[in-house]
Order: structure tokens, then sequence, then C-alpha cells
């Protein structure tokens, strides 16, 4: 169990947060004009990474703000934490 | 107790004897014996018997490692456990164990049989044997599920009280031998906050009763110099020490569980009302495990007899328990560490019969000693045999030929009562893996020891379990790394003067040579679950390669003990057979918990009422004094129907249903979500997330709304009130509340983060009292008599605030039953007043309170969904035939792309429909699959029932289905297939019941 540093509240256990999934995937300003393949590639389209991978996690279980993680998967080491609308920082 | 079999402990109190029952047999003990150190002083050395074979078994060692002495303790139906470890038991008053897997006793055991049948009885039997004929299968499983498992589990529920605590610190020490002491005093020293953890009832492990003049620590006794240290340990406040706790699993980032038992040791009659187990969680900032070493057996034929123990557990019974494990004792060793235990059972005056040696020679000062003593050594020999059913009574040696392969000579004979093996030792590296590290191997010492280049945390491995071995080693070692480690800059244990007469030179024969074929001997590997050397080799001439695969086909490491003795022997032999290098080999994987935990444990006071959450209404008690019977709906407990008379639930849902279109009936609404809704940008935010247009909306006025996934697919609906200009409250589902709050703000905070709006949960704040039917507005007037309610001034679906004794409120005028209806909205703490308000001033027009049982036939009359019921997240508004709350005009909202993909906009979709039964009073069950061809094999089905009531007020069976194509099937009679009859049935519109609305407004 990791231990996040949620940048509204500080560190925590992650028993208090919900993963996401993946981060950075914006929802398309323009649906309708988005063929059938374009719009599943929005809707299904997942990586899962073994390796450094940047996700949405939600402090559920306390300010409830979302929030973004680089994270290895292969050893749960989190590298980065950033707020909504930031640029990832390079690690 | 057998006087001959005892010496004097210090570290046991010998003055109180103490009762306990084995096998229905009393025997007694001292205060401080284990059930297994109390057995050996009885000479009771056969106390079980082998999973597979049914072989006799005795105590083989001391502590968490035993894989043969698992008893069943207690014979209380709520309090019996199974498979535990003899070995770890502390004697107690009251203490009543059982031999396993035997019948009908340990000492005649039917299941012996299996001992003569194995040679049929290979690895894989129970794979090759019972696969064909494949029909037989459930015969053979009656069969195979008699003879599986080892202990029973308890019948009745735990009494017992378990607890969870969480615990921070700096700095945790797992192990308080020697080089745990000194790791905790550096850190204590140093200021940190420290715990140190030790799974036995004193700390010192090995060293505690190490009192043998070959080891000195500053011209002390080992166990002198230890126990000072541990006395002075006392004086840190920040150093925290816990005694019975066994560190259970080691996670990602320093998290640690550990299980400490508090009562297990008491008398029985002690235990009362006292929590039995903790389990700690444990955030540690830096871990220091020194878990110690195992010591390996050595795998030769028929070496599971009772009465062989390993050499380092025969040494802790004479020297910490005053237990002699026999009275003439032969050892069988390839390393020094044996002859300490020679020189304890020496000083003790034990005779030791023989010392078989598979090394050459020995130089060391411990082995001259045994020497001048006069003990015979059997210098590069090897155990062949060992003779002796119920408990060993001689050993077969030969002499090993020059690379060790196989003997040579003459057989030796040498009786004995007692055989002490030492195979060398197993670093304990079971925390550092569970953790993430990866494991490099030793070929000098063959061991695999944690590689500190790749450990996956702040964490070190002292003493032993990072394969150092020696006293001289272990100390320096342990003070240098412990002091980088935490950064220390102090001399304490620099200068220590440290006495060793052990020497490193030691022998490796995974598996020792016979003078019979393999084929013919008994060599256990795994001595738990019968699996031999010979298993492992069938194995691989199968092709079975990966060490995985091995464990898996032979259950070789897979037994309560998981292995903890022997495994490496197995790799060892995989590693010889195949040629392979063991580091490339690798280990098989160790998973947490390193012992068994008790369920209690893991559950803590999550038990019953505190399982999980249980949410009341603020009308509960109404409900509950007026015999209401209560459904679960997520968390809340709602009123299912309200029983008068006996009577059943089929005849109070018929009563509650009639009674609320005929006149009035009252339902407790306050579980359905509230989310109150406000900010510039409220309306924009209900377009984007409903199917339908809100902009519009004027205050004051409510809309039903359907929300779905970016999939297309229904999710939640409700009804949604404007309150405001930019103020709104949203009902949701009863069980959909939360995600739904979830799914909202995930939108707001990250797709939508420029709208100005703000969402609060007011579920709890207000309650909701329903009052429907068409005395429902004389009802109401009662109440609130300055509210007009008249239809040109509160319309349905409308909304106005009022207040009732002064206690403000909002109603809304909504219908989910098709009935002319209001809602009052109070807040909670006025609401029972409320509720007894209504019923009084209902009591003129009978009015009946109802519950959900109702309110879903009522609601199904008029076809109105219930999503999670009619919809299980694979239905788009289309399917539900709901194309009208669908907004064409609106360029975008949650899930509307999706709903003209090439596969939601398919023809052949489920769609919701009505169905009919032929016979009006045959009620289909929900759930039940509807078919149209019921020739065809397969038969293929076209979709099933989802809602299903009989209808009093048409007096006919009702039921809601989504079918195949169902929206051009009306009038279609298809057939529902029972267990025993064919339903005929036909589709409808969904709609039942008062198709033009016109009750709405009576």
């Amino acid at each position: 169990m990791f231990v996040i540093n949620c940048p509204f509240c500080g560190e925590r256990d992650q028993s208090e947060f919900s993963s996401g999934g993946e981060a950075h995937i914006i929802r398309p300003k323009q649906p309708t004009e988005l063929s059938d393949d374009q719009w599943a590639e929005y809707l299904f389209m997942r990586k899962n990474i073994k390796g450094v991978q940047f996700e949405r996690w939600n402090h559920a279980h306390g300010c409830r703000k979302w929030f973004n993680m680089i994270r290895d998967t292969s050893n749960d080491k989190i590298h980065a934490i950033y707020k909504m609308g930031e640029k990832p920082p390079i690690v | 107790m057998s006087k001959e079999l005892r010496v004097n402990s210090k570290y046991i109190d010998q003055t109180t004897r103490i009762p306990f029952k084995f096998n229905g047999k009393t025997f007694y003990g001292f205060k401080g014996d284990t059930l297994a150190s109390a057995l050996l002083s009885n000479n009771v050395h056969l106390v079980g018997r082998s999973f597979k074979y049914h072989r006799p078994r005795g105590i083989m060692t001391c502590g968490s490692e035993e894989p043969n002495a698992i008893v069943q303790v207690s014979n209380d139906p709520s309090l019996t456990e199974p498979n535990v470890r003899a070995t770890e038991i502390e004697l107690y008053e009251g203490l009543e164990a059982n031999s396993q897997n035997c019948w009908p006793s340990v000492n005649f055991d039917i299941g012996g049989i299996n001992n003569f049948l194995s040679p049929f009885l290979p690895a894989g039997f129970y794979y090759k044997t019972f696969m064909w004929p494949a029909s037989f299968w459930e015969k053979y499983e009656f069969f195979i599920r008699h003879s599986a498992g080892l202990g029973k589990a308890p019948t009745k529920p735990d009494p017992n009280i378990y607890d969870h605590q969480y615990a921070h610190c700096d700095v945790l020490v797992i192990g308080g031998g020697i080089s745990g002491v000194i790791a905790a005093k550096l850190s204590a020293e140093k200021k940190l906050n420290t715990i140190l953890l030790d799974d036995k009832k004193d700390l010192g492990g090995v060293s505690i009763y190490n009192n043998d003049d070959n080891f000195k620590i500053n011209d002390q006794n080992v166990s002198k110099w230890l126990s000072n240290e541990i006395e002075n340990l006392k004086k840190y406040p920040n150093l925290s020490i816990k005694t019975r706790t066994s560190l259970a699993a080691f996670h990602g980032y320093n998290y640690l569980l550990a299980r400490e038992n508090l009562t297990d040791h008491l008398n029985v009659n002690d235990r009362k009302d006292k929590i039995r187990q903790r389990l700690w969680k444990i955030r540690a900032k830096k871990v220091v495990i020194a878990t110690g070493a195992i010591e390996r057996p050595l795998i030769f034929n028929n070496n599971d007899r009772p009465g062989i123990l390993l050499s380092s557990s025969i040494k802790k019974y004479i020297d910490y328990y005053g237990v002699k494990c026999g009275t003439k004792i032969s050892i069988f060793t390839s390393n020094d560490s044996a002859y300490e235990t020679v020189l304890s059972l020496y000083k003790n005056g034990v005779k030791i019969n023989s010392i078989i040696d598979i090394r050459d020679k020995s130089e060391s000062l411990i082995v001259k000693k045994v020497q001048d003593i006069g003990i015979k050594i059997y210098w590069k020999h090897t155990v062949v045999n060992t003779k002796g059913y119920k408990r060993i009574n001689s050993v077969e040696l030969m002499k090993l030929n020059e690379k060790g392969t196989g003997v040579i000579g003459d057989k030796i004979n040498e009786s004995c009562d007692c055989l002490g093996i030492s195979g060398g030792w197993t670093p304990m590296v079971h925390l550092f893996t569970q953790s993430g590290g990866k494991l490099e191997f030793n070929r000098i010492d063959n061991m695999f020891i944690p590689d500190e280049n790749k450990s996956p945390s702040e964490q070190i491995s002292v003493g032993s379990c990072n394969g150092d071995l020696e006293l001289d080693d272990i100390i320096k070692k342990t003070n240098l790394k412990t002091k980088e480690f935490l950064d220390i800059n102090t001399s304490i244990f620099d200068s220590l003067k440290i006495q060793n007469s052990k020497e490193k030179n030691k022998k490796n024969i995974w598996l020792l040579p016979s003078d019979k074929a393999l084929g013919k001997t008994k060599p256990f590997l795994d001595f738990q679950n019968d699996s031999t050397a010979k298993d492992v080799k069938l194995a691989l001439r199968e092709g079975f390669k990966s060490i995985e695969h091995v464990k898996r086909y032979t259950t070789t490491g897979m037994g309560t003990d998981q292995g903890k003795l022997s495994n490496m022997h197995a790799l060892g032999i995989i590693a010889d057979t195949t040629g392979t290098n063991m580091g490339e080999l690798g280990t098989t994987t160790f998973r947490p918990p390193f012992t068994p935990l008790t369920f209690g444990a893991i559950v803590g006071r999550n038990v019953g009422q505190f399982f999980d959450h249980t949410r009341y209404s603020a009308m509960h008690n109404w409900h509950e004094t007026n015999g209401a019977k209560f459904e679960n709906v997520g968390q809340w407990k709602r009123p299912w129907y309200y029983p008068k008379n006996k009577e059943s639930m089929h005849e109070a849902v018929q009563r509650e249903s009639k009674a609320a279109r005929d006149s009035a009936g009252i339902l407790d609404a306050s579980t359905l979500g509230k989310i109150d809704i406000q900010g510039t940008d409220a309306s924009e935010f209900l377009n984007r997330v409903y199917t339908n247009a809100w902009s519009k909306l004027q205050i004051g006025k409510c809309r039903y709304g359907l929300m779905l996934n970016e999939d297309g697919m229904v999710y939640d609906d409700g009804v949604t009130t404007r309150l405001g200009e930019n103020h709104y409250i949203m009902t949701t589902t009863t069980g959909g509340a939360a995600n739904v709050l979830n799914k909202l703000e995930d939108y707001l905070q990250t797709e939508w983060p420029e709208l100005d709006v703000y969402l609060t949960t007011v579920t709890d704040h207000f309650s909701t009292i329903s009052i429907c039917g068409p005395n429902s507005k004389k009802i109401v007037n009662k109440m609130i008599p300055d509210l007009d309610l008249s239809d040109q001034n509160f319309p349905h679906m409308s909304f106005k605030n009022s207040s009732i004794n002064g206690v403000r409120c909002r109603v809304m005028r909504i219908s989910f039953t098709g009935e002319h209806s209001y809602e009052i909205n109070i807040q909670s703490n006025y609401a029972k007043n409320v509720w007894e308000m209504s019923m009084e001033a209902g009591k003129e027009y009978n009015i009946t309170p109802y519950g959900t049982e109702t309110m879903h036939l009522l609601r199904a009359e008029k076809g109105f969904i219930i999503t999670g019921q009619d919809t299980d997240g694979t239905l788009t508004p289309v399917d539900l035939q709901m194309d009208w709350i669908v907004s064409k005009k609106k360029y975008d909202f949650i899930g509307k792309r999706s709903l003209y993909r090439s596969d939601t906009i398919r023809e052949d979709r489920k769609q919701l429909v009505g169905l009919i039964t032929e016979d009006p009073n045959e009620v289909l069950e929900e759930g039940a699959q509807i078919v149209e061809d019921l020739n065809k094999k397969p038969i293929e089905m076209l979709g099933h029932v989802t809602s299903s009531y009989f209808s009093p007020n048409l007096n006919k069976s009702i039921a809601l289905a989504v079918v195949v194509s169902g929206k051009n099937l009306r009038g279609k009679k298809l057939f529902v297939p029972m267990e025993n009859k064919n339903i005929n049935v036909t589709i409808t519109d969904t709609v039942f019941y008062d198709k033009e609305n016109k009750r709405l407004n009576a």
C-alpha cells in the first residue's frame, strides 16, 4: 500500500484514494465530428504500461479532489504528483 | 512428565506444573513449555500423520517452520483451530489438542495403507488418474474431497475479540535475536522512534540460551552478555518492544502487517473479555530485517520418522526447555553447528551414540572438543536408511565415495532413539522478497541472500537472514550496516571481543546417495505434503521445467508451512538434475503471510453490525414500530412492506398497492440521493450530464432526467428541480447516489474546470415523504392549509417552498406511481414528526404506508424503469424506448456520440418491452429467459424478464423484459421455459395502466 502525497492534504495512505486510470486523455470538444474509430479510440483504448505511467487519482475518502500521478507500475514508485490542468513535470 | 527426560532450565518456570490434554489423554508440562516441548518431555514423538501417505510423523523443529507437528486446538465448535504448530503453542491450563489427518487415531490410522500403496501414488497421481472418463468426475470428487484437507474448520462463530491498530515509526526492527537487539539499541540510542518485534515470548533468539564456553563476547557467555543488553533496552522510552508478535507481510512503501498474540498463552479462564489478537498495521520510515535463519534438514532415505529432529531444535529443547529429545541420540551433519548440540547434550548427561558427518574432516576447536570427549565420529559417511515405524530405533550408514555421489563399503547399523540432522542454514529472506527485493545466490554457502543493490525500499537485512551465520560476522556486520543505514556515529558495539570456535567448512549434498535406487527409497523433501526427491525428478522427466510448475505438480512447498524447511533442497535437486546454476533457476515466490493468519485477525472488529455501515432514515423507528419488513438497498435499510395481521408478503403488497391507487399511500423516499447544485453554470452543467435540455426549465419546475455513461448506456435517473436561477436539487437512485456524485465531480474537476458549479451531497440532510393517490391533495391540504394546491398554482412537475408548523420545507408535485402525488422534503430532524402528522391527517382516507415492493409494483404498472433492475449497463435510452428524452438539438452531452456508434444503432439489440402471460394468474420469475422456438437446439435465448408482479389494480400478471428487437415484436407470442413447464407470453407496450396519464391530475 503506497503513501500518496495529495497536493491538497499531504501524505495519506493509499486506502483513502481511488485510481481513475490513464491520465491526459482529453474528452474531444466536438464528439459529433469524430468517426466511430476516433470516438472508440477516446472511449475504449487505454495503455497498460509496465513501467512509468501517467495516472489519474482521486482523494475519494478525503478532499475528493482529482490529481495526476506519474507512477512506475513495475515497482509502484511514485515519480511525481501534480494538479489537474498542470503540465506533467519531466521525470 | 518423565523425570528422566527433564533437566534444569532457567528459561521456563519449572515450579509450575500445567496439565493439558493431547488426544484425550492428560499430560503435564511446565509453565513456559510449548506443546511440543511438553510432549517431548512426556516421550511423545508421534503427533500426526502425513497428508498423502499417512506416515507417522513427529515433532521436527522448535519454531514456525514446523511441517509435521500441526494440531487441532480446542474441542469447542466455535474456538477450535486447525493446523496450529505445536512448536508455537505456549502451554496453558485447559489446552486440548488433537492430532490431525488420522482415523481412528494417530497410533492406528486406516489411511496408513496409502504408505503401502505409495508406489502407485506418484506426483500428479490425481491429475493422471481422475481425468477419464470425464463423466465420472462427480463421483471422484466426492472421495477426493473427503481425503483433502488437514484439520477441521470451526462450525460456530468465533466469540473472540480481534483488534486492528496502526503504528508509525522511524525504525522497525523485525526479530529480537542478537542482531535485532543490536540494531534496536543503535536506533534507540539515536533517539529514533523504534519498534522491535519478535514472535517468541522473550527476546534473544537462539543466542539467549547459548551458554557454551566456546563462544564469548567480552569474555562473557553469549547468553549473559545478551540478557544484559536486553535488560538495558527497557530504559529507552522511544523503543517499543512487542513480543509474541509475528510479522505477517511486508508490502511496498514499508507498510507491514504484524499479528500480536495477546491471550493464547493465558489459562483459558483468564481470557474472558480480553482481545485475543491484534493486527498491527505498521508504516515504518526504515526497516531492519533480523529474522535469522532456519536449519536445513538432510535429504536421505526415510528421513521423516518420529524422533528425527533438526539438530538445532534438539539443542533448544535441552538448553532452553530442559527437555531431552531422546536418551540415545545420533547426530547426522554436514557442518560444525551440530557439534554445539552435541556439547549441550553431553553437558546435560545425554548419551550421544555417534556422529555421522558427510565431510572429510573439520579442524575447528569445537569439533576437537567433541573428539576429546571420545564421541565416535563417522567422517565422510552418510545415513542410507532409518528404521522404526512410529519412532526411529536405528540408522544404517555407509561411506561416501570420493565425489559424494554414491556409497561404498559395508553397511553399519547404529541404534538410537533420536536422530539430529543438520544440513546447514537457510536465511529467512521471505520478508525481503515479499517487499519486492531480489535475491542473489551465494555459491560458497549454497544459499539465497538479499541482493543489497536491489532493495526496493528503505530497509536492510542483518544477521543470519543476510547470510552471516557466525557470531563474529553477525555482530560486526550488524553493527556496521545499521550505523550506516541509520546514519549513526557511535562506537558502543565497535570494540567487542568475540570468540567463535566454529569453522565455516561445510559440505553440501542436496540429495544424499543411498545403496538403493532412488525409486526404492523415500527421501522426503516436503514433509507435510509427502513429496520426495523422486517426485521432483519425475516431474522433470515429464517435462516440467519451471520451478513454479514443478512446485505445483509435486505440491512441494505448498503445505501450511509453505516449504520453509526444504524448498531449497528441491531447488538444489532440480539444479543438479538439469545442470542449471541455482542462481539462474531462482526461487519460487514467497507470498504473505509468513505464517498462517487467523481470519479473526484479518477482519478485526469489522464483523457483525460493524461489517459495513448501515444507514437508517429519520423515520426508521416508526417503520419498525409499525411492523415493517426491511430490505437492504445499498447500505440503507428501507421498509419493504408492512404486513398486517400475519399477512404474507404477497397479501401485504396487494393491499398496499390497491390502497395507494384507491385512496392514499405514503412512502419513505428519504434514501434517494440528493445533490445540491449551485453556480452560474449550473444549467449548462445539467445540459451536459443529462440527455435532455435544461436551459429552459423555469424556476420552480421539476424535470425527469436520464444520465448516460460516455459509452451511451443508461447510468442513473431521477427528478431535478430548479430552485433558483443558479440553484438546482438533483435526485438520484438510492444505490447510485455516491457514484453519481463522484462521476459529476470527476467531469467538473477534470473536463470542465471552467464551469462555475458546486456540488454538495444533501441526502442525509433532507428526508422525503411521498404521499400519493386520489386523496393525497386533501391530506397535504390538511397539513399545509396555506399552500394553494390548485392545478393552476401547483401543477404536476412543479415545486413550492412552504412550511409546516414553522419549519421550512420543499414540496414537489412529482409522481413515481402515476398517481396525483406530493413529495415533502424537510430537514431530517423534523421528518418523523411530519410523517406522523401525515398519518394523522390521512387517517380518514385510510392512508396506507407502503414499502419498496409496492413502489416497484406501482411503477411497473406505469412502465417506469428502475435503473439497475430493468437496466444492467448494456441498454441505451433507445433500447429502453425512451427516445423522447434524448435531445436531438443539444450539441453534446455525456454519451451522446456513443448513441450512433455502429453497435448502438443495431436494430437487433435487446429492447425493453412489456410482457403479458396467457394465464393472468401466472407470475413470471424475474431473470427467466425468453425464447421463441422451443424445438431448435440449442434453444436461442432472446432476452429475459427484468420486473414481474401480480397487479391488483389490473387483476393480472404483468412484466417488463428485454428482448432482441423487442420494439418491433408487439403482439408476438413467445415462451418462458421453466423447470416443469413452458409459459406462454405475449409482447406488449411497457405501460399497462392509465396510458393517458389521467390520474396525475385526478
